[in-house]
């Protein structure tokens, strides 16, 4: 571990009330018996994964959820974040009490492959070398992932989970698992999500990498003990936040107004609130996420395809699926638009696989998936309620 | 099986849904169409063990659906029928809302397209009443069926039975069973004749099949 400063002190006070100690990862585990050969055909000699669990496993190992995260998200889903001191990104949902009550369910949420939260990616040691693997690191896949929280659960002693959830590209390692392992999910859930990504999402990626590798402190990714492209990586955050909200939202929140002061001052200062927010977004995403990484898994998003995986028919990935499916997404979502939702929905029809889907009406945009959308929340209270009274927990 | 029934003697489950519960045998797999709050579709999961599914256009009831732990998925079936796969489901089900499609036709063919059979029920606008308060007041009907002023009414293709069964006929389309319904849903055990229901019955209920031509994917070539 290095460039992760000191732990923030709500991260550090949260661990120790649970006698933890302050290790931004979280818990820690080593898969090293075997190499990790990944999609790509290169190998991995050793994997790490960190990750955070909540609640306890039931004597039948039946109550476990895998919450999985999204491209900048990481396994602090329901504490304090280690570096920036706020609440765990789906805290709204996920404690004791709350929809993924955890006084029920044993929540599971890992770092993904190429994360940069201590699981294995660019920014870890590269055991040949002794070195950072920097751009050395192999591309790995949503496959990947999902291969390798399968690995990581199979070292935990969990046999099969009672549900897999998760938004945006979690919901693609949702759709992967159920595809992947259909013998070990019982009920998942893919909000906002696609099933692959199209020209738009690859296009709006490739300004963000390509905003990373034109800083020149990303050195051809070698950047580990400099500054690193914090110039690029905070565009390309910017970048990614814009199809993460809704031209109404944006309009309702900001509008045209200005920043701090009366009028226009006819330069490039952010004189409109807008440029300040996403500046703002920007430089506070740098102190946390790891430049290499974000070029890592937005690759692994563009490369996803489920259908192709499963000669070119999406219904063929979920054919011997047992779960139960609850599709969500969300009106001004236009990043992962209903559409790609709905497609989902018809390969699950298709194999009669029990799906609900509902699009919930929100000017959220994309993000909406983090948010307490009123609705949305009933809804999957709803369905985690019955699948659990399904499976006997 | 006593506490089954005095189960649904609780739930005040609505005797028409009684009706097409016991037109379904056990494990048959169904798909309701406009299922609003998923009376049917927990009837047919709960008591006749059917491996049943919905489809609501309405987001509060498919939330209200996925809350009781029912399958159902928004989408309208005027547009969403045809991208469920030909002989999905054992039977396909309308119940109470052929009166409110769009392309009613269409949306019957797709339902014999999907499913082996159909159920379908709906508001008989040849009943009696609807016809005495046309010709003596000269007004739209206002009955416990069809309770909605013209002007807003979601019904717009409102027909009698014997409209019905002449669709049906046209399209070679094999009526299975008919039930008359009175307007609290009960069976009608008098009314045996469709042609008497024409004018006696407030609710029709048909089990239909398609037992003619079908294409190389299996779908029925309607006439």
């Amino acid at each position: 571990m290095n460039s992760i400063a000191l732990p923030h002190p709500n991260y550090v006070e949260a661990r120790r009330q649970h006698g933890q100690d302050d290790d931004p990862r979280g818990s820690v585990m080593r898969l090293g018996a075997v190499p990790f050969r990944l999609v790509s055909g290169a190998e991995l000699p050793e994997v790490t994964v960190a990750y955070q669990t909540y609640g306890a496993l039931n004597a039948d190992k039946s109550n476990a959820v895998l919450v999985c995260h999204a491209l900048t998200g990481d396994q602090h889903v329901a504490n304090p974040h280690p570096i920036t001191g706020k609440e765990g990104w789906w805290e709204s949902a996920v404690g004791p009490g709350k929809i993924v009550d955890t006084n029920r369910f044993y929540v599971i949420c890992a770092n993904v492959l190429g994360g940069c939260l201590g699981t294995t990616g660019p920014k870890e040691i590269n055991p040949a070398t002794g070195r950072q693997w920097g751009i050395d690191f192999p591309v790995i896949t949503i496959g990947d992932m999902v291969r390798l929280q399968a690995a990581f659960l199979d070292q935990l002693g969990i046999p099969d989970l009672f549900c897999v959830i998760g938004g945006s590209m979690g919901g693609m390692q949702v759709l992967d698992w159920a595809a992947r392992y259909p013998e070990r999910v019982f009920s998942a859930i893919p909000v906002a999500t696609t099933a692959r990504h199209s020209a738009q999402n690859i296009a709006f990626h490739e300004v963000g990498r390509q905003a990373i590798m034109a800083d020149p402190e990303w050195r051809g990714g070698s950047y580990y003990g400099g500054p690193g492209p914090k110039a690029g990586l905070s565009v390309a955050r910017m970048a990614a936040h814009i199809t993460y909200l809704s031209e109404a939202g944006l309009h309702q929140k900001f509008g045209r107004k200005l920043q701090d002061r009366e009028a226009l001052t006819f330069g490039f200062d952010a004189d409109f609130q807008i440029e300040s927010y996403l500046r703002h977004q920007g430089s506070t995403f740098v102190d946390r996420f790891d430049a290499n990484s974000y070029l890592y898994i937005t690759r692994a998003m563009d490369y996803f395809d489920l259908a192709a995986d499963y000669g070119g028919l999406l219904a063929n990935a979920f054919k011997g699926t047992k779960a139960q499916f609850c599709v969500a997404s969300f009106t001004s979502d236009w990043l992962y638009p209903t559409a790609e939702s709905r497609a989902i929905v018809h390969a699950l029809n298709a194999v009669a696989a029990p799906v609900s889907f509902v699009e919930f009406e929100t000017d959220k945009g994309h993000d909406a998936f983090l948010l307490d959308v009123p609705e949305f929340y009933d809804v999957l209270r709803g369905f985690i309620g019955a699948a659990a009274e399904k499976r006997g927990l | 099986m006593a506490t089954r029934e005095a189960d649904i003697r609780a739930r005040d489950v609505r005797v028409d849904l009684l009706e097409i519960g016991r037109m379904i045998e056990p494990g048959s797999r169904v798909l309701d169409i406009g299922c609003g709050d998923g009376d049917l579709l927990y009837h047919l999961v709960h008591d006749r063990r059917v491996d049943a599914r919905g489809m609501e256009l309405s987001r509060e009831g498919v939330n209200a659906c996925v809350a009781r732990g029912l399958s159902v998925v928004q989408g309208d079936a005027d547009r969403d029928l045809a991208d469920y796969p030909t002989g999905a489901f054992d039977y396909a089900i309308l119940s109470q809302t052929l009166q409110a499609m769009r392309d009613t036709r269409a949306g019957l063919e797709q339902m014999l397209r999907i499913g082996k059979r159909a159920i379908v029920s709906f508001p008989n606008f040849g009943h009696w009443r609807v016809r005495m308060q046309l010709l003596f007041r000269g007004r739209m009907p206002d009955t416990e069926t069809l309770e909605y002023p013209w002007y807003n009414t979601p019904n717009i293709h409102l027909c009698t039975i014997r409209d019905f069964i002449a669709l049906c006929d046209d399209l070679g389309i094999t009526i299975e069973k008919f039930l008359a319904i009175d307007a609290g849903g009960q069976r009608s055990r008098r009314v045996h004749s469709t042609r008497r229901a024409n004018l006696m019955a407030e609710q029709a209920l048909f089990l239909l099949a398609f037992n003619g031509e079908r294409d190389a994917s299996g779908a029925p070539v309607y006439r």
